[in-house]
């Protein structure tokens, strides 16, 4: 059966990175077959996860590294992304009320939201002290 | 490096910002600037045209809700025009058009300016 090779790339903590980060992905995305609507979705998505990175859990420091893997299979492309910062604080991942969310003008969290909007999965991994990773996961349509 | 421009322009006290390119958390600081620069020359009044915007992310859509607030105390307001359909994707899906005036033209977002300024002096 034919494997896909993962592909994976390291970028320094700086948000100039991020224009990078999105070229690296989209690049695979297209490769792999999705169409433009899909493509801006995971790039979208994973641009929200690497800010995340670099302004909470490296805080700023700009010369940490963000690992990025692409794992593909079958239908579904997946983007994993690592750093070794601070650890998201799974409070977060409840689903915050819009409303309430928007009432109250709340800057922080809108890319966590954002993020569960754009793909069809997210799951965040940690090894405490050492590694945390999010799993972004979307699938080709037509399934 | 991400491209993003900022092009000011005045139209009948209203004043227009043309945003164009890429905006992320790198470039959104240059909103950011933009928008202090007008609070502190007390221009309220505000457009931000979208045409030419490539891209935005939770950073760029962060700094309207960061200065709407303050604009609105001032009975200002910040009207959002000719977005791209990818661009109001992103302001849909975080329930924005709830919460700004996004007018398909320029022209519309001026006359409902002009049509306020009307009412209060009459």
């Amino acid at each position: 059966m034919f494997a896909y090779p993962q592909i994976s790339k390291t970028f320094l903590s700086r948000t100039e990175q991020l224009e990078d980060v999105r070229t690296f992905v989209a690049e695979a995305a297209r490769q792999f077959g999705f169409a433009d609507e899909g493509i801006s979705n995971i790039i979208l998505a994973v641009d929200e996860a690497c800010t995340n990175i670099i302004k909470h859990a490296y805080q700023n420091a700009p010369d940490k590294e963000i690992e990025i893997r692409i794992v593909r299979e079958k239908k579904t492309f997946e983007v994993r992304i690592f750093d070794q910062g601070k650890s998201f604080d799974p409070a977060l991942l409840r689903n915050p009320d819009l409303k309430e969310f928007l009432a109250h003008h709340r800057r922080g969290g809108l890319g966590v939201y954002l993020m569960k909007k754009l793909v069809d999965d997210v799951e965040y991994h940690f090894v405490p002290g050492h590694t945390n990773e999010v799993r972004l996961k979307k699938y080709l349509p037509g399934l | 490096m991400s491209e993003f421009k900022i092009h000011h322009r005045d139209a009948d006290n209203i004043s227009i910002i043309d945003l164009k390119g890429y905006l992320d958390a790198h470039t959104a600081p240059d909103l950011e600037g933009a928008f202090q620069k007008l609070l502190d020359e007390k221009k309220y009044n505000i457009i931000v045209n979208c045409r030419e915007l490539s891209y935005i992310s939770s950073a760029g859509l962060g700094v309207f809700m960061a200065y709407v607030e303050d604009i609105r105390k001032n009975s200002g307001d910040i009207k959002l025009t000719n977005m791209p359909p990818k661009i109001f994707n992103v302001f849909d899906l975080l329930g924005f058009p709830f919460l700004y005036e996004i007018y398909k033209e320029e022209g519309e977002a001026l006359s409902k300016f002009k049509e306020t300024k009307n009412k209060i002096k009459d």
